[in-house]
């Protein structure tokens, strides 16, 4: 019995949410809340076997699976290893407590007739990213990368605002170009190789890269992610799509999916374009290390000009997703380990902030800093919560911030990119001046009279104890550090000693 | 040179609507051009990867048994199967822009960018819809 | 369009063929271009055929809302759940060949028609659900 779990979890781990966003809307018909119920459930099967999965490829080969029974170079296979099961825990953890946050939160900002549409979409989006992750065929990527932007679409134009269509309307454009930059890609490694197995790209790659073809799919498949990723020059969609979206969304999205978008860069430059063996005379590393150290100085800056807390939130979003991108690009254990980690403590951290942030527009229907003087009187808890969040984002030690932050300089110090030091230090303290101004409103400014009146007088049960779980946890793995390092370092190793892929 | 443009005359033709359609998503003000130069830039990949798959002499690729032939040379149907993939996401994101541009419709007025904003900058209505 | 003779005649003859190659797309998909998302789009668009011609209200009243809600996930479940049975009976998923027919090879043609069924059924009503929620003019 055991042994069929085992064997099957890699494809349930899709199943469950395919059986779940079509079972929600039947399910709302009968009565409303049982869709939440329904999602709830899905989410925290898939959390369930997710960590099972891990737990399973810890000290083992890698699982694969072969869906409909073909060998490899035919069919499409799944594979598991440590890499992928982190990452997969942490989005199902996160959209896990995302789900029972929007409990209350959707309540007041969506039509009560479209919370099972909602739900039912929500886990399309989720179980798009799972199968990112899980998946080992590079045209499956693809599908199920747009399985999850289409679903982030709906997802965002259900906004509080008119201007949030528009929102959704600019990321629709901008990201199916970056899928078809992706898709072209696609098209020009499958015309050089006549194969679309990563395992068989690997090792059918060798060799051929200085060839015109090859070249032109890594520019193209590049750009297309980074779009995806919104990354410096190409960052446009981000701050409309998590300011104008529902409170529940702009936490689910921040948590997960630029990250998945960054593990699929990191995955297709180690495995099948060798990362690690440097290819061609060009330094790839370096192209990439110079993009982000860009991406995280100018969103930074842009942030500390902001009047909307979740403007500024979105803004030091696109920042932090050039840590994992230093950290990975440096071919070296520690840095790699420091920029996976630092996956999971920004999905912790900003999904965190953007729950509070919640919270606050919940009890005030504003997210203007301005509107938040003085709030540390009337709302204490939620204001002590941002408080720890912030210091965990500027990386004082015993918050998890650190950890990460500590890895990628000592990896940076150790492969030789001086550079890079500087530019983590000068944006923790640009992170720093940013989070201290909503702070210093918060708790050092009193209260205006005439602040927007009271809409809700207690927020509900469910917001709270969702982003106390996640403060906790900022807290909890920034002292007890030992599980996630100690995972992320075998991530690291196997991946950079893996060349080629076997 | 003439060679160069002749014998590989499906690419060029694919780098050409994939610009047309590029320029038309960027250059384009009304919400539905915009719409429509993000088909043709997807048309255009759909093109590249159909014209990669053609074999020399080879015919559709479904199995037939003629008489008096020894061996039937097919084409590849894998990128006609990737195709037909790609050809239903462009469909699903069509119909997601296409809706998106009924509400944005309802509640402004109007569908050209520059107005939009406008109209959003000069009375910016929170909880309306 | 209600009052054109042509139209309204023409419509009601040509209906049925429509819907009935669209079964033939469905049923030939192995052997000649076809398959289950084009069979789905034809069946879906017969129905569009009715509410230009004759009114959206006629064609709400041959596909009621709710019929057409369950339709969506009648289709994505026969796909699931074969894939889930074929983990039941002994395989990997979506692996007809381990399902309970004569051979491998039956099983496989079988397994092939039902999923195109399912993907067809889901697209006929996406189509649909599609068209009537972006036109007409009234809220809903």
């Amino acid at each position: 019995m055991i042994d069929f779990f085992t064997t099957h979890a890699p494809v349930l781990t899709i199943v469950v949410f395919i059986f779940g966003a079509l079972l929600a809307p039947v399910f709302g018909r009968i009565n409303n809340s049982l869709s939440y119920y329904c999602a709830l459930i899905t989410t925290a099967l898939s959390f369930v076997l997710s960590v099972y999965l891990l737990f399973s490829v810890y000290n083992n080969a890698p699982l694969e699976y072969l869906l409909g029974g073909w060998k490899p170079p035919y069919g499409i296979e799944y594979r598991v290893d440590i890499l992928n099961s982190f990452i997969l825990s942490v989005v199902s953890f996160v959209s896990f407590l995302s789900v029972i946050y929007g409990y209350g939160s959707i309540k007041s900002e969506i039509y009560e007739k479209r919370h099972p549409a909602f739900y039912s979409v929500y886990l399309l989006f989720i179980g798009g990213m799972m199968g990112i992750l899980i998946t080992n065929d590079i045209f499956n990527m693809y599908v199920f990368l747009e399985i999850t932007s289409l679903a982030g679409y709906a997802l965002i134009a259900m906004g509080r605002t008119r201007y949030s269509y528009m929102a959704s309307f600019n990321y629709l454009i901008l990201g199916s170009v970056g899928a078809t930059f992706f898709l072209i890609g696609i098209g020009y490694l499958y015309m050089q190789t006549g194969t679309l197995n990563l395992t068989d790209l690997a090792q059918r790659l060798q060799g051929h890269f200085d060839t015109n073809v090859v070249l032109v799919a890594i520019a193209f498949i590049v750009v297309g992610l980074m779009l995806k990723m919104a990354v410096f020059p190409l960052h446009f969609w981000l701050p409309d799509a998590y300011t104008y979206s529902p409170s529940v969304i702009s936490a689910a999205m921040a948590g997960t999916s630029t990250k998945v978008a960054a593990y699929l860069l990191i995955r297709l430059m180690y495995t099948i374009f060798g990362i690690q063996a440097g290819f061609s005379g060009i330094n790839f590393s370096g192209i990439i290390i110079v993009i982000a150290s860009i991406t995280i100085l100018a969103g930074s800056i842009i942030a500390i000009s902001q009047t909307d807390l979740k403007k500024m939130l979105a803004f030091s979003s696109i920042g932090q997703i050039g840590y994992i991108l230093i950290g990975t690009a440096m071919v070296n254990k520690y840095a790699f380990a420091g920029g996976l980690l630092h996956i999971l403590n920004h999905a912790m951290m900003k999904t965190a902030l953007f729950m509070v942030a919640g919270g606050f527009f919940y009890k005030f229907t504003s997210t203007k800093i301005n509107d938040l003087k003085g709030m540390g009187r009337q709302m204490p808890f939620a204001s002590a919560m941002f408080l720890i969040l912030s210091l965990s984002m500027v990386g004082i030690p015993l918050t998890v911030g650190f950890i990460s932050k500590w890895y990628i300089i000592l990896g940076a110090a150790q492969s030789g990119y001086w550079i890079v030091v500087p530019v983590i230090l000068l944006s923790s303290l640009l992170t720093a001046i940013y989070f201290g101004r909503v702070v210093h409103n918060l708790f050092f400014k009193d209260s205006e009279a005439s602040n927007t009146g009271i809409l809700h007088a207690k927020i509900p049960y469910s917001m709270v104890s969702s982003t106390a779980v996640l403060v906790f946890l900022c807290i909890f793995f920034g002292v007890f550090a030992y599980m996630p390092v100690e995972i992320s370092l075998k991530a690291a190793e196997n991946i950079i000693g893996a060349m080629p892929w076997k | 040179m003439i060679e160069f443009i002749a014998d590989k005359y499906n690419f060029w033709i694919a780098i050409v609507l994939m610009m047309i359609g590029f320029y038309a998503i960027i250059a384009k003000h009304n919400l539905v051009k915009k719409v429509i130069g993000l088909n043709i830039f997807q048309t255009s990949v759909f093109l590249f990867y159909i014209s990669i798959s053609k074999v020399n002499g080879g015919t559709a690729p479904i199995i037939w048994h003629p008489e008096g032939h020894a061996e039937v040379v097919y084409d590849n149907p894998l990128p006609h199967v990737l195709i037909l993939t790609a050809i239903v996401v462009s469909v699903s994101v069509t119909a997601v822009a296409l809706g998106i541009i009924v509400k944005l419709y309802k509640n402004y007025g109007s569908i050209e960018d520059d107005e939009i904003k406008l109209i959003e900058h000069n009375e910016p209505e929170l909880d309306s819809k | 369009m209600k009052d054109d003779v042509i139209l309204r005649t023409i419509t009601k003859f040509m209906l049925p063929f429509i819907q009935i190659f669209a079964f033939y797309t469905l049923a030939h998909g192995e052997i000649s271009p076809g398959g289950g998302f084009q069979a789905g789009v034809i069946f879906g668009s017969s129905f569009i055929l009715i509410a230009l011609v004759f009114g959206k209200k006629e064609a709400r009243s041959k596909m009621p809302r709710s019929v057409n809600d369950v339709l969506i996930s009648t289709g994505d479940f026969i796909y699931a759940f074969t894939g889930l049975f074929c983990i039941f009976a002994g395989g990997f998923f979506l692996e007809y060949g381990e399902l309970p027919f004569h051979s491998a090879k039956e099983g496989n043609h079988i397994g092939m028609i039902i999923i195109e069924l399912g993907v067809a059924i889901t697209v006929a009503a996406v189509m649909m659900t599609i068209f009537f929620e972006i036109a007409g003019k009234e809220d809903d």
